[in-house]
């Protein structure tokens, strides 16, 4: 009965009227800054820190969390809409939902975001509060070899991204790891492909490549003829999602939740693969594999839910060891440490209110996002019908702003040009950018991780292998590449799929 | 209605942050406008402390809990300002090519002594490019390693690096960061060459430490000290010539045998040089006001640090300082072959 005890005690002190209500903000402001193309739930966070000095702690804690799981929230409503997504969880939503948005069928995505999204918040939640510590026990486990096992993994795994071949994910995925390794090397401080531009030292960004390749590129194809051209869709179908609808989003949902509550627990960046976890899986899993990149609603439904259930376990290594699994993550220590608490395992214990109150508070940030968003799908939906000549020039308007005030680089604005033809020429060559950018998320991790765990071995290949952990991902890993590249190499892939039909 | 007045809140956050990004952009640029070359009436307008780390590490923490109080003494806003990239460089260029006008300062810490030698085009130099105004606070470091390392004291480390050389690692935050300086210095001061394992940020290095995937580190009490207390990792000492209050078990370097190995992340304000002498006193004798302020002292406190004695918050004790460490961290950077770009 602790449990029901500390919960009691969470909701107590989450239900206290300023408390709801900085949650309110919170999340507002963060499904704003996820909607907004650029500015992200990073830089939210950054901007607001200073003004929570004054609040009291778990006021401030409730706050920018509020931001962060918000943003990743808002994130998938430009995917969706308009093919923007503003982290790498949300491109894998735009495959699908923006595929579905083309249909008519934006409303019924955003529902199912929606809903998906609270369901896996919900049930994180119970996670949050049954199993923390333990977890973050687990998760200790992974040292860089299980990291990069994990990495590789995942970017073999991402060819399921593609709608074409497997071979043109594959070259995709190392164009994306190639570009991730532009700057500093992390090891030796030596630049690398920067060309001399100080610019450059600091890597390409993020947000540059997925504005552009995305958005942008999106934005060209549509300019290329008369018929697409009026505006994005022209008629609109059902806002909610049909029983038929619901009845394909629940087993996703489900297991989305739980692979994303499992991989957001671990701190070295198990949160970015989620959504695109989720994704290979339900299109493995899937009797419909034909309709994954043409509007399966599965593939929303899924990766939402893991990318939501993530953002939430990933505040488990934070909250129970003090430790932050990234960026966001450092901030909040930051937050602790201005409030005057030690981040670290002793939280728990010296302050229950702060730590119960921010988990009931989650739970009640992810209903006021369900009231928040589900009125507004239908505003939402109509700004599809906006006419082209006005829609596309804010897109490109509010990528540049926002992709601007992140570091105030007019490089990051140029990149989105650059990316933008980019991403224009590779979907002429029938290249598609998702997996490009996974390989551009996940190389530096992949690198990171691989060069870290030879470093600690003194160049000894073999603990790949000799750590357990580490050695079943690997497996996994050669089983997924070759069902994955077999039937291509075979030539055979696409009559392998309608057979299976 | 309701669909239509949420549409409405939510254009204006839009609108909100726009202009939020849109200002902050401008002060980037910037940030310092018309100053006149006297400091009569200084100061007149707000001021910028620029930050050249993240917000919420523990140099922007400082800064902010300084900057109420100096803001009350001058009667001037301050604004804080984050100007991240290239451990501090970017944020330290912006300053020395600002007006030397007393509405920019900068706000760095060791990194200031050490970036001369990390870094081959710095585009500033320390000693030329700033004025001193003063010295704010020294963090003190702690060397810790994983809670099942054999070493049970700061000498039985050193033996077990040096029998063990090959097997033994040494985690930090990445090239220039107070971590892998500390790390140097131990090198240097125990005359061993441990296998460095960098990290990108404190964050991840600690979070192998506790797993138990590296042997030991040195890094800010700010980010060990929880970790310490909670029983995580194990404590050999702190770098401080004293001990710290919120670690009293904790021996220092020299007590336990090893006083070479001496360091603090110490932090300093900076203005470019050509500012007139009145105005640099003026932010001196604010910052003294603020140290002296009851709130900074357990603020830091709580950091596992303390303002400096009032004394050292003056620009000529800073430039003693900044003169000695310079030349410190010029030979141990030099010794280790480390470069930075």
């Amino acid at each position: 009965m602790e449990l029901l005890d500390n919960l009691a005690l969470g909701f107590s002190t989450a239900l206290l009227i300023q408390n709801v209500l900085y949650c309110f903000v919170g999340v507002l402001l963060g499904t704003a800054v996820g909607v907004l193309p650029g500015i992200g739930p990073t830089a939210t966070v950054a901007m607001l820190l200073p003004i929570t000095f004054n609040f009291e702690p778990v006021t401030a804690l409730i706050m920018l969390a509020g931001i962060y799981y918000g943003a990743q929230y808002g994130g998938s409503t430009t995917a969706i809409l308009i093919n923007l997504p503003g982290e790498s969880s949300a491109a894998v939503t735009a495959l699908d939902g923006h595929e579905m948005a083309r249909q008519g069928r934006a409303g019924a995505a955003l529902a199912t975001a929606a809903i998906g999204s609270f369901i896996a918040g919900t049930v994180s939640t119970v996670v949050l509060a049954v199993a923390a510590p333990p977890l973050a026990r687990v998760a200790l486990q992974f040292g860089a070899a299980e990291y990069f096992s994990l990495v590789l993994l995942g970017l073999i795994v991402s060819i399921a991204l593609a709608r074409g071949t497997a071979l043109k994910a594959l070259a995709m995925i190392f164009l994306g790891v190639l570009l991730g390794t532009v700057g500093q090397d992390i090891y030796t401080g030596t630049p690398r492909f920067t060309f001399d531009q100080r610019e450059l030292y600091g890597g390409i960004d993020f947000v540059s490549v997925a504005v552009g390749m995305f958005g942008v590129a999106e934005i060209l194809r549509n300019l290329e003829n008369e018929q697409t051209r009026t505006a994005i869709v022209t008629k609109v179908k059902n806002l909610w999602p049909t029983r038929e609808d619901r009845r394909r989003i629940a087993g996703p949902i489900l297991r989305g939740t739980g692979l994303g509550a499992a991989l957001g627990v671990l701190p070295g960046g198990g949160h970015v693969l989620a959504s695109f976890t989720s994704y290979a899986v339900e299109k493995r899993i899937s009797k419909r594999q034909q309709e994954f990149g043409h509007g399966a609603i599965e593939g929303v439904a899924g990766p939402e839910s893991a990318n939501n259930a993530a953002a939430q376990t990933s505040f488990i290594p934070l909250l129970t060891l003090g430790l932050p699994a990234h960026p966001v993550m450092a901030l909040m220590i930051g937050a602790f440490i201005v409030h005057g608490i030690t981040p670290g395992p002793n939280v728990i214990t010296e302050e229950p209110a702060l730590f119960w109150g921010l988990i009931a508070s989650m739970w009640i940030g992810n209903v006021l996002l369900v009231l928040l968003n589900l009125p507004l799908i239908g505003l939402w939906v109509r700004m599809l019908r906006i006419p082209y000549q006005v829609l596309f020039p804010m897109i490109v308007l509010f990528a540049s702003i926002g992709t601007y005030s992140l570091g105030f680089n007019a490089y990051d604005v140029y990149a989105i040009a650059f990316f933008g033809i980019l991403g224009y020429v590779l979907i002429k060559c029938g290249c598609e950018p998702a997996p490009l950018l996974l390989g551009f998320v996940l190389g530096p991790l992949l690198e990171e991780n691989l060069r870290r765990a030879l470093i600690i071995s003194r160049g000894d290949a073999s603990v790949f292998l000799t750590r357990p952990i580490s050695a079943v991902l690997l497996v996994l890993a050669l089983a997924a590449l070759v069902v994955a590249v077999l039937p291509t190499i075979r030539k055979r892939r696409e009559v392998v799929f309608t057979e299976e039909d | 209605m309701r669909t239509a007045s949420r549409y409405g809140t939510t254009v204006r956050m839009f609108t909100a942050i726009g202009v939020v990004s849109l200002v902050a952009a401008c002060a980037g640029n910037g940030g310092t406008g018309a100053g006149g070359p006297s400091g009569g009436g200084f100061p007149d307008q707000s001021i910028t402390i620029v930050v050249p780390f993240s917000a919420g590490g523990p140099t922007d923490t400082v800064t902010r809990m300084i900057a109420e109080p100096m803001a009350a003494k001058l009667g001037a806003k301050i604004v804080v300002q984050n100007v991240e990239g290239a451990g501090g460089t970017v944020g330290a260029g912006e300053v020395a090519r600002a007006e030397p006008d007393g509405y920019t300062v900068l706000m760095h810490h060791i990194g200031m002594s050490t970036a001369p030698a990390l870094y081959q085009n710095l585009g500033f130099k320390p000693l030329e490019d700033f004025q001193t105004v003063g010295l704010v606070t020294e963090v003190p470091m702690t060397v810790v390693a994983r809670k099942d390392f054999a070493p049970a004291t700061l000498q039985d480390l050193v033996t077990h690096v040096k029998a063990n050389a090959d097997k033994v690692t040494l985690a930090n935050a990445g090239i220039g960061a107070a971590s892998h300086l500390c790390g140097l210095l131990f090198q240097t001061a125990a005359g061993v060459k441990v296998q460095e394992v960098p990290y990108e940020g404190t964050g991840p290095a600690l979070t192998d430490l506790v797993g138990g995937q590296v042997d030991f580190m040195c890094d800010q009490t700010t980010n060990t000290s929880g970790q310490i207390s909670a029983g995580e990792v194990k404590a050999y000492a702190v770098t401080t010539p004293e001990r710290v209050k919120s670690l009293p078990d904790v021996p220092t370097t020299a007590e336990a045998g090893l006083p070479k190995l001496e360091v603090s992340v110490w932090h300093g304000l900076y203005v470019p040089t050509g500012t007139p002498q009145d105005i640099v006193q003026k932010l001196s004798e604010a910052l003294k006001v603020a140290l002296a302020d009851q709130k900074v002292v357990d603020q830091m406190a709580k950091l596992g640090t303390a303002p400096v004695p009032a004394g050292d918050a003056t620009p000529q004790a800073h430039r003693t300082k900044l003169e000695e460490q310079l030349g410190v961290w010029a030979k141990v950077i030099a010794d280790a072959g480390v470069k930075a770009s």
